[in-house]
């Protein structure tokens, strides 16, 4: 499902020289895989996710999504291919706050450019335990309910990856779990391969694979 | 969910700022709309006002004064001509070219709407606006027969408080008349209130022509023989008139005319009237009488003629043609126009500030939602769908504040009409619609396109992995 080749990042930096952020000799996800990508702040966790999910480009290397080599995509290939094969959850939610939740659903669809499927919308909000919180704004919910929108609307457009870059960081201890099982729970009903970054010990270990970034992260070896 | 949908979202997140924007373009756009309305209308009206005849024949002096004081009723008169003049172009020399003469006679006014003297020609033959008639309101025209009647345009009725029955004097005519014992016939009543009409002529008091020379006004000593008058009454009255006047004149010199004229009817006021009514009209005679201007209908079957009256009046030491319309059009295209260009263009300017209004409030909530784009982003939206967003947001702004300019405009108009029907006698409807208003809607949408350009392309260029990476 996800495969990376002599995948290679770096920044510039402000003296002008390079800074390896990603050196990844070969990583391997299969279709409806679950795992947890654990590693010390810096290690370039978020920007393995942003490279995978087209964000960012590499400076060289393969990305195998499927069996789309993502990095020969032009921009406006990359952003089509990533609305409708990637999911992404992000640490603080980001719902957008002038829109409904019902609303933040749906604008996943509307730029992948397909049909606005309303019932699937409202299906997954159901699924996520919101259906009767589908008209109210994010500041009208809680955070864990702010996160449960955000895990349906990563999941809209029938994602075959879903990238979750800590998503229970801003969730208390209490609801932690929550939010964990029912990210796993939905990816396994999709059959959607899904990357949990995350920080905690205690999510970390509910997967049944975890790698640790800092250890297939040769750049980070450099360091 | 459409991009216009999450553009809309946008403006309704900041809605205070997006309301004031909207406002300040409003604001520009009410003042374009009110002065296209304002003046397409006065425009219109001015140029009807001078529908229904072809020329003015009037003293030598301004073409323009001349225009003003007789169709709009504004400035001073450039003097007068002798009534015969009238009559050459009624029935004399230059008849065969003229299908309607009507003359004019001005110099007074009451509570400040002008008095002008005439025949009921002038609104049983002369037309205006494409051949509309003249049309009263309430009552009826003036007779011929009496004298001291009088009609009213409905601006000037509703400004003098005169209404159908009422008697009036003229300002000045009290001292003017020839004899000021004669209160009977310083009293002039009016029998009718014009429908409106949206001319100059709505702000004006017509009265009787015979009457007014009983004032005394426009008279000169006798230079010419006394002529016939010839009224515009019923065919079938006008050879028995003609011949009672002719024998009239003949048997009367003008001494005994003039006497007869002064004292007679003013002192047997209806025995007066009812010898006016007979076809004898007394007053000032012929040969004194002298007149502001006349309005002429040119016969239009027989155009070579009509082409060639206005040389041939202009060509006499009397009098001057002067075709109403070409004056006009003169003094909106080389003064009236550029003032109207000259506002258009302040409005305009106005405008483009609320415009720039515009971008300086997207582009200052840029920095707030460099996120939200980079989050967009992130979802799959591409940068020129990021980039369309802010366009389109721009455009719903200024098309919003374009609306509600539109009607403030239109409500200004309502506001500003009842004053401007009651200084021009132009009747602006807050309703009135000028098609060039159309080209407001892709100006803005152009506007928008150009103010959005920049925080479009903010938006466009936004890094999306920074701007998460700062977020987090």
């Amino acid at each position: 499902m996800l495969e990376l080749y002599e995948v290679k990042k770096s920044f510039t930096e402000p003296d002008g020289g390079d800074l390896p952020i990603l050196d990844i000799e070969e990583f391997h996800l299969d279709a409806g895989e679950q795992m947890a990508l654990v590693g010390r702040s810096g290690c370039g966790k978020s920007t393995l996710l942003y490279v995978v999910a087209g964000i960012s480009r590499p400076d060289s290397g393969k990305v195998m999504v499927g069996e789309w080599d993502i990095t020969l995509f032009t921009e406006p290939e990359c952003d089509r291919f990533r609305a409708e094969q990637i999911g992404y959850v992000f640490q603080t939610f980001n719902l957008l706050p002038g829109f409904s939740a019902l609303e933040n659903v749906l604008l996943g669809m509307c730029f992948a450019g397909g049909r606005i499927d309303r019932a699937r919308a409202r299906d997954l909000l159901e699924r996520v335990g919101l259906g009767h919180r589908m008209t109210h704004k994010p500041t009208q919910l809680s955070v864990g309910e702010q996160q449960r929108v955000a895990v349906a609307r990563a999941l809209a457009n029938r994602p075959k990856l879903l990238l979750a870059d800590e998503p229970t960081a801003n969730i208390d201890s209490g609801h932690q779990q929550q939010v964990v099982d029912m990210l796993r729970e939905r990816c396994r009903e999709e059959n959607v391969a899904l990357i949990v970054v995350t920080h905690t010990p205690e999510v970390a270990r509910q997967f049944d694979r975890i790698d640790n970034l800092e250890e297939i992260n040769r750049a980070v070896v450099v360091k | 969910m459409s991009l216009w949908k999450i553009a809309w979202r946008s403006i309704q997140q900041r809605a205070l700022a997006s309301a004031l924007t909207a406002l300040g373009v409003g604001l520009g756009v009410a003042l374009v709309v009110a002065v296209l309305v304002i003046h397409g209308v006065i425009d219109r009206s001015f140029k009807r006002g001078s529908q229904g005849y072809d020329l003015i024949v009037g003293p030598k002096g301004s073409s323009l004064q001349l225009v003003l004081n007789t169709v709009f009723h504004l400035s001073e008169s450039i003097g007068t001509i002798p009534y015969s003049y009238y009559e050459e172009l009624n029935e004399g020399r230059f008849s065969s070219a003229v299908e309607t003469a009507v003359p004019v006679c001005v110099g007074h006014d009451y509570k400040g709407s002008m008095v002008v003297a005439t025949i009921p020609d002038m609104f049983d033959k002369l037309t205006y606006l494409n051949d509309r008639r003249y049309e009263f309101a309430e009552g009826r025209n003036f007779d011929l027969a009496e004298p001291f009647e009088a009609v009213a345009g409905s601006v000037a009725a509703r400004k003098t408080g005169l209404k159908v029955g009422d008697t009036f004097v003229p300002k000045d005519a009290q001292q003017d008349v020839a004899d000021p014992d004669d209160h009977a016939h310083q009293s002039i009543k009016i029998v009718g209130i014009l429908a409106h009409t949206g001319t100059p002529n709505d702000r004006a008091i017509f009265m009787n022509v015979e009457g007014f020379y009983r004032f005394g006004c426009h008279t000169a000593g006798p230079t010419l023989a006394a002529k016939l008058m010839k009224p515009k009454t019923e065919p079938a009255e006008e050879k028995s008139q003609a011949k009672d006047e002719r024998a009239e004149a003949e048997h009367k010199p003008g001494e005994e005319a003039d006497k007869h004229g002064e004292d007679a009817p003013d002192r047997h006021g209806d025995e007066a009237r009812d010898h006016a009514a007979h076809g004898h009209v007394h007053g000032v005679p012929y040969d004194q009488r002298q007149v502001s201007a006349v309005l002429v209908c040119t016969d239009m079957s027989k155009p070579q003629l009509a082409m060639q009256l206005g040389d041939l009046v202009n060509a006499d030491s009397v009098a001057q043609a002067v075709a109403p319309s070409k004056v006009i059009s003169q003094l909106f295209e080389g003064i009236v126009g550029n003032v109207q260009l000259m506002l258009l263009i302040l409005a305009c300017l106005v405008v483009i500030v609320a415009g720039v209004g515009i971008l300086v409030s997207i582009y200052n909530s840029m920095s707030d939602r460099r996120h939200e784009i980079a989050v967009m982003r992130a979802l799959g939206a591409s940068r020129v769908m990021v980039g369309t967003i802010i366009l389109l947001e721009s455009i719903l702004l200024s098309l919003g504040g374009g609306a509600l300019g539109i009607l403030l405009g239109h409500g200004l108009v309502g506001v500003l009409g009842p004053t401007i029907a009651e200084q021009t006698g132009v009747l602006v409807s807050p309703w009135s619609f000028q098609y060039n208003e159309l080209i407001l809607i892709p100006g803005l949408v152009v506007l928008a396109s150009i103010v959005g350009y920049l925080p479009a392309a903010v938006a466009y260029r936004t890094d999306v992995a920074k701007s998460l990476t700062t977020a987090q």
